[in-house]
C-alpha cells in the first residue's frame, strides 16, 4: 500500500492552493498567458521571513517562508546518528558503518555544521555515490541487459554503458557534458572512445527479434521511443501524446513530434570496441596476428568469395527493393535483420546497415563483418559454389582464429546513418502512412535553436541544455529534489506541460534551476545544498495534527520518511551482514533466484553468479526484461519499457514474505548473527547494542532490548527441542556456541532485516 | 547521550504525548492508512467503487496463449470446402497487412477446416465436432463472441492490448485494473492470482512472464501474484529451511512489536501499513497448506475434472486451483494456457490442445454452477488474436499451418451475468473480415469492466499527462447484447 503522501488528499489539495497560488499570482514567475514552465526562469530574490535563524541555506529560506506563510513551524533537528544514516542512504545508498557514526558523532560535537560539510563531502568524493546516483539515471534511460520483447535476447555488453554512468557521477562530469555527450558524443569534434560510450543512453530502447517482426516498424518504435525519452527526461514533457494527433493540451502539433523525430531517425546503433584498462595492450598485437592469418586463409579463394558475396548482396538489396516476390529472400533478407548480433547485444539493423553502403565506403571492420555474416548465412545464393569453395572449412578455420584474439570489451553507441534519412509524419501515428516530409527543427513554444544548416544531432543536445532552455534546469533539480526529499516540487515530474502539476515551490524551483546553471551544472554542488539545509535535517517524527493538516509534507516541516528502493533493500541487508562485495563496476551479475522465475523468460535461462558475484550490490543485477529479477519486481522494480521518473514504493505482504524467506535475506540474517556471536563483546546487550548500530545507527532503546533478550531465550528453548532444524537454521555452525543458540541469533538478526526502520531511510 | 540525540528524544516524547491515546487500534486510521493513489474503501478499493452493483464479483480468465485458430473451432465456413487450394481473393484479402513470416509467400491458398462441426444447444451455436465433446454440453450456458478484433499482429504486442489495452507492455492489466478499483474481498489471499498452465504439447510455446500481469503505473500491490504449481505456489511462502513455525510465528511477532515502538515514535502511517502486511504474510503462510491440498477434494471433482487434475500445472490442475481461489474470494485469477500458435501442423497439435482445455473448461461451468458460484463468476476464454484462412508453409487436405491474423477471432464468456447462448458477430465466408457487430478489444475491455460494476469512462488515472483507461482514448462501449 502506498504511503499517505501519495494521496491526493483534499487537505493537501487546499494547501497548494493556499500557498502558492496567491505568490504565483503576484507575478513570480509566470507572466500572463503563457504557461509558467515555458517562460525561462528567473532568479528569485529571497523571500523575507521570521525566523532568521532557522536557514542554514537559501533553499531554506524559499520553505521557511511558506511554513510561516501557513503559521506552522519547522520540526526540531534530527538526530546525529538519524542524520548520517539518511545521508549514506542518499548519497552513497549504503548505510553507515558503527565506527562512521561514533566518528561523525566526534566531530559533530564540536561544531554540527563543520562536521556535517566534511562528511558530506566525504560521502560525494565516495565511489559508491556514483553507483547510487547512476541507478537513479537509470530508471529513466530505462535501462536492460536485454533486448525486451518475446524473445528479450541477451546484450552482454549493455554494462559498459552503466559504467560510463557511475563514472560520469564520480567525476562530477558537469550536466550540460553528461547530457551532450550521451544525446551526441558520437558527433562532437574528435569524440574519444568514452564519449562515444556514452550514447550507450540512447542503446536502452527495446528491440524486437520475434520471427515475423517487421524490421522498420520496430525501427521505428525505436525512434519514437528516443523522441519521447528526451521528451521525459530533459523536458518533462508529454512529447509522444503528439505521436499520432496534436498534442490535445500542450502547444505541440503533431508535426513537431516528427521534426523531433528526425534527428533521431538518422542515428544508428553500433557496437564499437571500448577496451577496458589493460586490454588494448595484449589485443593489438593478436589482431594484427588475426588479420595476416585471415588474409592468408581468405587469399586463394578471395576473387570468387567477392564475386559470390556481391551476387548475394545484389538479391538481398533488390529484394529490399522490391519485397514480396520470392519468399526465400524476403526471409533471408529478414533474418540478416533479426539475428545479427543476437544475443551478443550488437544493434540489431548494424548488418543491413552496412549491405547498405557502397562497397568503397565500408570500414575494413565493416567489411570483415559482412563477410562473416555472409559466410556462415550466406549460402542460399549458390549452394554449389559453396560446397565447391568449401566455404564451410573455411568458416571452421576462422573460428579457430577467433578464439586466439583476446577478448575486448564492447559497448553499444549510436552513429549517424550514413545517408541521410528523410522523415515524414506519420498519418495518424501510423509509419505506413507516410505524410509530408519533415526537417530535423524543435517545438515552436520553446526557445529557438541557433545552427547554421539543417541541425544536427549535437545542434539538439546543445539546444536541450542550453541556459535558454525554460524546461531543462527545472526538470533535473526537481528530480534531484524528488531522490532526496521524497516528494518533488512538481509532483508529476514527467510533465511539466498544461496539465501537469503545479509547482508546491515556485521560487524555490526556480531559484534551484538558475542556481544550477550559474553553478556551471554542478550536480554534486546541488546535491550538497540540499542535504545541508535545514529543510533536510529536520526530524521525521510526525503527529496526528501534523497528519491531518498537510498528510503529503507538501509544506516541508518534516521530513519525509521512504522505503529503500529495491535495490537498496538487498544492499543493506548484504552490507550490515557483511556479505556485500563492494567491487566498482564491470558486468551484470546474477544473484540465485527461484527456478520458477528463471522459467518464465524466453529463454528460461540464468546462469547463477558463482562466489562474492552473487552479493554484488543491486545495480549490477542483470535486468532480463522478460524476466526481471524476483526481489526486486516484489519492491516495485519499474517497468523498464520506457522511462520512470518516480519509483512507486508499496508496501506489500510479499515483500514481508520476502524478507523473511528469501535466500539472500535468510543468508544475510545468518551472516549477521555470525558477526554479532563472533566480533565483539560475548555479553547479550552488547551484541544487541552493536546489531542495532549496524542494522539502524543507533542505539536499542531499553524496551527494545527488553523484548529480544525474551524472544532470545524463548526461540533457544523451542530450538534446543528440535536441534536438526536449530543446525538448519544457525547456518555455518561457530566453535564453541550451541547450535540453538546461535540459531536464536539468526532470529533476532531477521527481526532486525524485516524491520520498517530498516528498510526505510527516516 | 548527546545534545542533539537528547532534543529528538525530548521533541519525540512531546509528540508522543500530542498523539496521546491514539494507538494502533485505531479503526479511523486504519482506514485512512489502506494506502493508495486515492481515498480507498473498506476493502482496498476505492472510495466510490464499485459505480454501480456488480454482476461479476470474481474473474477467472483463461488465456489461449499464441492465438486459437477460429475457423478450426467456432467460426463455422463450409463454403471454404470448395475453396481448397484456391488463392484467397485480393477482395478479401483488401491489401491488408500480413506478418513477414507469410507476407512473403507467392500464394495464398485457402486452408478450409478439416474438422466436422455441427449445432450444438438450444442456441444452435455451430463448434468443432470432433474436439470438444464436453464443451458442447454448455453451448447454451456461454455467451459466443465471434467478432473481436484487435490491432496488433506480434504474439507480445497482442497479449498487452488484450490484457492492458496498449500494445505496448507497461501498463496495468485487466486483473490489477480489478484489484486497485474494487479492493480484495478477503483477508489471507492475494486479490489478483497469475498460474501458467503446462501444455500437454509444447511444440511451439511463447514466453510468459511478469510483464503480463504488472501493475504498470499503478501500485505493485495490484500487480498479479504468480501462484506457482511446482517450488513455492507463491514467491517465498515457505519458511527457509531449518525455521520452525514456532519460530517463525514468534519472529513476526518480535518484528511486528518493534514496528509498533518505531509507529509510536516517528507515527508514519506506511508503519502501521506494514505491520498489516506480516499479519497478512502470516495469514497466507497459513492458509497455503489447505488451499493446496487437493487429496482433500472429493472423488467425483476428479471424475468431473478428469484425472488429469492431479497433475500438478496440468490446465485441468490449475483450472480445479482457480475454482478453489475463487471460492475464497480472490478477486481476479489469470490463467495462461500456451502452444495455440498453429503456424504448421494443425493437425498434430490441435487435438492436444482441445483435449488440455475441453473438460476442465466443462467442468469449471458445472462445478461454478453446483456450488452457486457460477452467477457471480465471469469466466473468459480466448486468445490475443485469430489465424488466417489462407495456409502458412505446405497444404494437403489434412494439415495445414495458419498465420496470425488481427482482423477477427472467436472469444466466449460465461457466467458473472453475461448472456448464455448469445452469438454476437459474424464474419465473411473466409472468416478474415467481420461483416457483422465488429467488437474491438476496448469495447470487451469496457464491457467486463460493467460485469464488474465500473462505468470505465469514470475509471481513469493520471499518468504520463493523460487519464489512463483501460479502454483508452478512443470511444469504447459496452455492449449490451452480451448482458443476460
Amino acid at each position: 500500500m502506498i504511503a499517505l503522501r501519495h494521496k491526493t488528499a483534499q487537505s493537501a489539495f487546499i494547501i497548494c492552493f493556499m500557498v502558492f497560488l496567491p505568490a504565483y499570482a503576484s507575478g513570480e514567475s509566470a507572466p500572463s498567458g503563457i504557461h509558467w514552465a515555458f517562460v525561462k526562469p528567473q532568479r528569485p530574490s529571497t523571500p523575507p521571513i521570521s525566523n532568521t535563524k532557522w536557514p542554514c541555506n537559501d533553499i531554506d529560506r524559499f520553505v521557511l517562508k511558506q511554513i510561516e506563510d501557513s503559521s506552522l513551524q519547522p520540526s526540531v533537528e534530527t538526530g546525529a546518528r538519524t542524520l548520517i544514516r539518511r545521508l549514506h542512504f542518499d548519497l552513497t545508498g549504503l548505510p553507515p558503518t558503527p565506527a562512521d557514526i561514533s566518528a561523525f558523532e566526534n566531530d559533530s560535537k564540536a561544531d554540527l555544521d563543520s562536521a556535517l560539510e566534511k562528511l558530506v563531502d566525504r560521502l560525494l568524493s565516495s565511489p559508491h555515490f556514483g553507483e547510487k546516483w547512476a541507478r537513479w539515471w537509470m530508471d529513466l534511460a530505462h535501462y536492460g541487459d536485454s533486448d525486451g520483447y518475446l524473445t528479450d535476447q541477451l546484450r552482454p555488453v549493455a554494462w559498459r554503458w552503466r559504467q560510463w554512468v557511475v563514472e560520469a557521477f564520480n567525476r562530477n562530469l558537469p550536466f550540460d557534458r553528461f547530457t551532450i555527450e550521451q544525446l551526441a558524443g558520437d558527433l562532437l569534434p574528435g569524440a574519444t572512445t568514452q564519449q562515444r560510450i556514452a550514447t550507450g543512453f540512447l542503446r536502452n530502447t527495446l528491440s524486437n527479434r520475434e520471427g515475423g517482426a517487421d524490421l522498420e516498424e520496430f525501427r521505428v518504435l525505436q525512434v519514437k521511443d528516443r523522441t519521447s525519452t528526451l521528451g521525459t527526461v530533459w523536458l518533462g514533457l508529454t512529447l509522444q501524446c503528439a505521436e499520432c494527433h496534436d498534442h490535445k493540451h500542450d502547444p505541440f502539433p503533431q508535426e513537431e513530434f516528427y521534426r523531433l523525430y528526425a534527428f533521431f531517425n538518422n542515428a544508428d546503433e553500433l557496437n564499437i570496441n571500448a577496451p577496458l584498462p589493460g586490454e588494448s595492450g595484449k589485443s593489438a598485437p593478436a589482431k594484427i596476428a588475426y588479420d595476416r592469418k585471415r588474409h592468408e586463409l581468405l587469399e586463394p579463394v578471395s576473387d570468387r568469395l567477392e564475386a559470390l558475396q556481391k551476387r548475394w548482396e545484389a538479391k538481398l538489396l533488390d529484394t529490399e527493393n522490391n519485397p514480396g516476390r520470392d519468399h526465400h529472400w524476403d526471409r533471408e533478407l529478414e533474418l540478416l535483420g533479426l539475428i545479427w548480433g543476437g544475443n551478443l547485444g550488437e544493434g540489431q539493423l548494424e548488418g543491413l546497415n552496412i549491405l547498405s553502403k557502397p562497397w568503397t565506403q565500408r570500414t575494413p571492420i565493416e567489411s570483415a563483418r559482412l563477410q562473416d555474416y555472409f559466410l556462415r548465412k550466406g549460402s542460399r545464393i549458390d549452394e554449389k559454389k559453396f560446397k565447391e569453395l568449401r566455404i564451410d572449412e573455411l568458416v571452421e578455420q576462422l573460428g579457430e582464429l577467433e578464439t586466439n584474439l583476446p577478448p575486448i570489451t564492447r559497448a553499444p553507441t549510436i552513429v549517424k546513418h550514413h545517408v541521410y534519412r528523410p522523415t515524414h509524419l506519420h498519418t495518424r501515428g501510423n509509419f505506413r502512412r507516410p505524410g509530408k516530409e519533415m526537417q530535423p527543427a524543435t517545438p515552436g513554444a520553446l526557445h529557438p535553436l541557433q545552427s547554421q544548416g539543417t541541425p544536427n544531432r549535437l545542434a539538439l543536445a546543445r539546444w536541450v541544455i542550453s541556459a535558454d532552455n525554460p524546461l531543462a534546469a527545472r526538470v533535473v533539480v526537481n528530480r534531484l529534489w524528488q531522490e532526496i526529499f521524497g516528494r518533488a516540487l512538481v509532483i508529476t515530474p514527467d510533465d511539466f506541460g498544461i496539465r501537469g502539476a503545479r509547482p508546491s515551490h515556485p521560487g524555490l524551483l526556480d531559484w534551484l534551476a538558475t542556481e544550477f546553471i550559474r553553478r556551471d551544472w554542478d550536480t554534486k554542488a546541488m546535491l550538497r545544498l540540499m542535504v545541508t539545509s535545514a529543510t533536510y535535517r529536520q526530524s521525521a517524527s510526525l503527529t496526528p495534527a501534523s497528519l491531518a493538516r498537510d498528510p503529503d509534507n507538501v509544506l516541508l516541516t518534516r521530513y519525509t520518511r521512504q522505503r529503500l528502493s529495491a535495490e537498496l533493500v538487498r544492499d543493506n541487508a548484504l552490507a550490515v551482514s557483511g556479505l556485500l562485495n563492494r567491487r566498482i563496476g564491470g558486468p551484470s551479475v546474477r544473484p540465485p533466484q527461484p527456478e520458477s522465475v528463471i522459467k518464465e523468460s524466453f529463454s528460461g535461462k540464468w546462469e547463477v553468479s558463482e562466489g562474492p558475484d552473487r552479493h554484488r550490490r543491486g545495480l549490477y543485477t542483470f535486468i532480463q526484461r522478460s524476466a526481471p529479477f524476483a526481489q526486486s519486481v516484489t519492491f516495485d522494480f519499474p517497468d523498464n519499457t520506457r522511462p520512470c521518473t518516480r519509483r512507486i514504493h508499496s508496501n506489500t505482504p510479499l515483500q514481508a514474505l520476502s524478507l523473511l524467506n528469501d535466500p539472500v535475506f535468510f543468508e544475510a540474517a545468518q551472516a549477521l548473527a555470525a558477526r554479532l556471536l563472533q566480533e565483539g563483546s560475548p555479553s547479550t546487550h552488547e551484541r544487541l547494542y552493536r546489531a542495532f548500530f549496524l542494522c539502524l545507527a543507533r542505539a536499542p532503546l531499553p524496551s527494545e532490548t527488553a523484548r529480544l533478550e525474551k524472544y532470545l531465550a524463548a526461540q533457544t528453548d523451542i530450538l534446543r527441542n528440535a536441534p536438526e532444524e536449530a543446525n538448519a537454521m544457525a547456518g555455518k555452525p561457530i566453535e564453541g556456541l550451541h547450535p540453538p543458540v546461535q540459531a536464536a541469533w539468526v532470529g533476532v538478526a531477521s527481526i532486525l532485516l524485516n524491520l520498517d526502520e530498516f528498510v526505510t531511510k527516516q | 547521550m548527546e545534545a542533539m540525540d537528547e532534543i529528538h528524544v525530548q521533541q519525540t516524547r512531546r509528540a508522543f504525548l500530542e498523539r496521546g491515546t491514539l494507538g494502533l487500534g485505531s479503526i479511523a486510521l486504519g482506514a485512512l492508512l489502506h494506502g493508495g493513489e486515492k481515498p480507498r474503501n473498506p476493502i482496498g478499493g476505492l472510495e466510490g467503487f464499485p459505480h454501480f452493483a456488480p454482476k461479476a464479483k470474481r474473474v477467472i480468465y483463461l488465456h489461449m496463449v499464441g492465438g486459437p485458430a477460429q475457423m478450426d473451432l467456432f467460426d463455422y465456413k463450409p463454403v471454404m470446402q470448395k475453396w481448397y487450394d484456391k488463392d484467397l481473393p485480393d477482395s478479401v484479402r483488401m491489401g491488408q497487412r500480413l506478418t513477414t513470416m507469410t507476407s512473403g509467400q507467392k500464394r495464398f491458398p485457402v486452408a478450409p477446416s478439416k474438422y466436422k462441426f455441427a449445432q450444438k444447444g438450444q442456441c444452435g451455436m455451430w463448434m468443432n465436432d470432433e474436439l470438444l465433446p464436453n464443451l458442447h454440453q454448455c453451448a447454451d450456458d456461454i455467451c459466443w463472441m465471434r467478432s473481436l478484433h484487435t490491432e496488433a499482429i506480434n504474439h507480445e504486442p497482442a497479449i498487452a492490448a488484450m490484457q492492458t489495452g496498449n500494445q505496448i507492455t507497461g501498463r496495468p492489466c485487466l486483473g490489477s485494473w480489478a484489484s486497485y478499483g474494487l479492493g480484495s474481498m478477503n483477508e489471507d489471499l492475494p486479490a489478483f492470482v497469475v498460474m501458467v498452465a503446462t501444455p500437454s504439447n509444447r511444440e511451439q510455446e511463447q514466453a510468459i512472464s511478469s510483464r503480463l500481469w504488472s501493475s504498470g503505473y499503478l501500485s505493485g500491490e495490484h500487480a498479479g501474484v504468480p501462484f506457482r504449481s511446482k517450488g513455492d505456489p507463491i514467491l517465498y511462502i515457505n519458511n527457509p529451511d531449518g525455521v520452525p513455525d514456532a519460530v517463525r510465528q514468534r519472529t513476526i511477532k518480535g518484528i511486528n512489536e518493534m514496528n509498533e515502538l518505531t509507529y509510536q515514535e516517528l507515527g508514519d502511517p506506511e508503519t502501521f501499513t506494514r505491520i498489516r502486511q506480516y499479519e497478512m504474510a502470516a495469514r497466507m503462510q497459513a492458509s497455503m497448506p489447505e488451499l493446496t491440498d487437493l487429496s482433500k477434494e472429493p472423488e467425483h471433482t476428479f471424475k468431473l475434472y478428469g484425472e488429469e487434475a492431479r497433475k500438478p500445472g496440468s490446465f485441468a490442475n490449475v483450472v480445479l486451483m482457480a475454482r478453489r481461489l475463487a471460492e475464497r474470494n480472490v478477486r481476479f485469477i489469470q490463467v495462461y494456457h500456451n502452444n495455440w500458435d498453429h503456424h504448421g501442423n494443425v493437425n498434430g497439435r490441435m487435438p492436444a490442445q482441445c483435449k488440455d482445455v475441453d473438460r476442465p473448461c466443462y467442468a469449471l461451468i458445472n462445478d461454478l454452477k453446483q456450488r452457486g458460484m457460477f452467477e457471480d463468476t465471469l469466466i473468459i476464454w480466448g486468445g490475443e488474436f485469430g489465424r488466417t484462412i489462407y495456409s502458412q508453409g505446405g497444404l494437403s487436405k489434412t494439415n495445414y499451418g495458419r498465420d496470425h491474423h488481427p482482423r477477427c477471432f472467436t472469444m466466449w464468456m460465461a457466467g458473472g451475468g453475461t448472456k448464455g447462448g448469445a452469438i454476437y458477430g459474424e464474419t465473411d465466408d473466409f472468416s478474415y473480415n467481420i461483416v457483422k457487430n465488429p467488437l474491438h478489444i476496448r469495447d470487451f475491455h469496457a464491457t467486463i469492466l460493467h460485469l464488474l460494476g465500473y462505468d470505465h469512462e469514470r475509471f481513469s488515472v493520471k499518468y504520463q499527462g493523460l487519464d489512463q483507461r483501460l479502454t483508452g482514448v478512443e470511444k469504447a462501449k459496452v455492449v449490451k447484447e452480451l448482458l443476460a
